[in-house]
């Protein structure tokens, strides 16, 4: 039986010529991470057990970027905990909040070419399934998953049924991965794809770029899914050889889905049919089209996160923003996702249109997006976010609500004072 | 195991922002995370959670973040097992690697009514509803889930694996 491209990463990482959706299989890992929520426990347990020393400080990634720049006492000491922890294992890949490469997780690890073509990958952060986009197999675990993989450099996982997303066709203006993962979920619902890897093929996918893909495969666990991956083409190739080490030029051999692997169904994508979409609270498969709903007066504006903190996204905001100001009585937050994307806003002149336009630009923090800092919600307010979850008090007060959307529409809402695409402007 | 107690019954896709809300993620002491299980969803879980009692769901129980905090606060709050029709994947990994046990059974679920006393056996996957009288039969765990909570959870299983 054919294999898709998550069935062939596992079934090498497992020592296997094949493998089937059901088994279960002992995978090796090529990196792991965890953040300052996720890490502290897995940190108790991996002494608690005397787990000794990690299995490998080269490929193990630790990043303080939830809680962080800390924002109370307690943050602190898990940060401390983890910073500790990460020097008394000499770990190579432990980002300080403020230094080069540090950033938000997912956003940094792709920036800093630490996850390549045919890579398992797994993170102690549900949207660690971000780097499908580059043809890895990566999946969000918990922290005792982690503190036993950072022991063993191993973990187990069930082989998963795949669904097959088949894009053709290009985005409209003002679209953009995020479009396409949230009309995606709209069509499928939040747990259309549980247990399931999303499997992405068609001629759709040359036109998406590294930023949209990277986003697309961020919202994969927001249908349920295990994983969401791309193929591995000539954007993917030049966006990896300018970021790892040494250069990249070719993918696996044997890395692209067999003719005839086996998809439990086939969702058909025309990019071209999608408008900007955004999800209403509380779940992000209720999709709506923007301009199909009455006027939504906002209170707040989030543009950032794992999910659209890239200097793409940025770009975005800036050609939104540019010469105009946010509306009276609208907070604007913009997150730039990492120290580079920051640095890239600094030298190329979109901190100065983002400040001039009234908005609050901060250090890279998930801070917001899960109510935790910079950017919480009273009871009652609405507020527009490009991040990637509207759950009941997500982002603060559990009669707050979060309206999911792309960066344009994200900008375009902070100007009107209401949920608007640009073409409104 | 056996459990018996009270059911306390919740709709589909409770996600783990409201079984433990990331504002009270800046702790990992159970006890603390006990204290704020479900209060956006349902302030009274506190005042009416009594130790055994069972969670019945909806599907998708434990979409979202990947905090094993949601499995743990579920299991100091007192509540012996949750049954639902199917769990999002990282929290089904989180509860075996942690002792919460979770069976997956649709017809339980659609059965079940909140406040029914029910009993549990977890290795048979047998659930008996003592108010209606009804009993309903989960799925079995894989045999490769049943050996990593036979070996004490994850990390005895890991534990024995790096002898």
């Amino acid at each position: 039986m054919g294999m898709t491209m998550t069935q062939k990463i596992l079934a090498m990482h497992a020592g296997k010529d094949n493998c089937a959706p059901g088994d279960l299989i002992e995978a090796k890992l090529d990196l792991l991470l965890g953040n300052d929520i996720t890490t502290p426990p897995a940190i108790d347990i991996f002494e608690k057990n005397r787990f000794g020393t990690v299995f490998d400080k080269n490929k193990i990634v630790l990043v303080p970027d939830h809680f962080a720049p800390n924002k109370d006492i307690k943050s602190a000491e898990q940060c401390k905990r983890m910073r500790d922890f990460a020097k008394s294992q000499d770990i190579r890949y432990y980002y300080e909040q403020g230094q080069e490469g540090m950033g938000v997780e997912h956003v940094i690890i792709p920036e800093n070419g630490l996850a390549r073509p045919g890579d398992v990958i797994i993170g102690a952060d549900s949207h660690t399934c971000t780097y499908g986009a580059l043809g890895a197999f990566s999946t969000g675990v918990g922290s005792t998953d982690l503190a036993c993989a950072m022991a063993a450099g191993t973990t187990w996982f069930r082989v998963p049924e795949a669904i097959r997303v088949d894009l053709k066709g290009k985005l409209n203006p003002y679209c953009s991965g995020k479009d396409v993962i949230l009309y995606l979920i709209g069509k499928i619902g939040v747990d259309g794809a549980l247990y399931e890897s999303l499997e992405f093929t068609g001629e759709g996918i040359s036109s998406l770029s590294m930023a949209d893909r990277l986003t697309i495969c961020n919202m994969a666990i927001e249908c349920g899914g295990k994983n969401g991956i791309f193929p591995v083409d000539e954007k993917t190739i030049e966006y990896l050889d300018a970021r790892i080490e040494g250069g990249y030029k070719e993918a696996p051999a044997w890395l692209f889905p067999d003719e005839d692997a086996v998809y439990e169904k086939t969702v058909g994508i025309d990019l071209s049919e999608i408008t900007p979409m955004v999800s209403f609270p509380h779940l992000p498969s209720n999709t709506h089209a923007v301009g199909t709903f009455e006027k939504i007066t906002i209170d707040q504006v989030v543009i950032g996160s794992c999910t659209n903190g890239r200097f793409e996204d940025m770009e975005k905001a800036a050609a939104v923003l540019k010469g105009r100001h946010v509306a009276d009585g609208i907070r604007a937050i913009i997150l730039p996702g990492s120290q580079r994307v920051y640095k890239q806003c600094l030298k190329e002149g979109l901190l100065e249109i983002f400040v001039d336009a009234g908005c609050v630009v901060s250090a890279p923090t998930c801070g917001p997006c899960l109510g935790g800092h910079m950017g919480v919600l009273a009871k009652g307010e609405k507020c527009v976010s490009t991040t990637n979850r509207n759950f009941v008090g997500r982002m603060g007060h559990k009669e707050s609500e979060v309206y999911l959307a792309g960066v344009e529409v994200a900008a375009a809402s902070a100007i009107l004072g209401y949920i608007a695409s640009p073409e409104e402007l | 195991m056996k459990f018996s107690g009270k059911v306390i019954k919740y709709g589909s896709n409770v996600d783990t922002d409201v079984i433990i809300p990331a504002r009270y993620l800046n702790t990992s002491v159970k006890e603390e995370l006990a204290a704020h299980c479900m209060e956006d969803l349902d302030p009274d879980f506190k005042t009416k959670v009594e130790p055994g009692d069972i969670i019945v769901a909806g599907s998708n129980f434990g979409c979202g973040s990947s905090r094993e905090h949601a499995p743990v606060a579920i299991k100091a709050s007192g509540i012996s097992c949750v049954i639902a029709p199917s769990f999002a994947r990282i929290f089904y990994r989180n509860s075996i690697n942690t002792g919460l046990p979770i069976l997956e059974c649709p017809e339980a679920s659609e059965g079940i009514s909140d406040g029914d006393k029910i009993e549990i056996d977890t290795d048979t996957g047998e659930i008996k509803d003592i108010t209606t009288g009804k009993v309903y039969q989960a799925s079995a765990f894989p045999a490769f889930i049943s050996e990593i909570i036979n070996s004490d959870g994850l990390v005895g299983y890991t534990k024995s694996k790096l002898k």
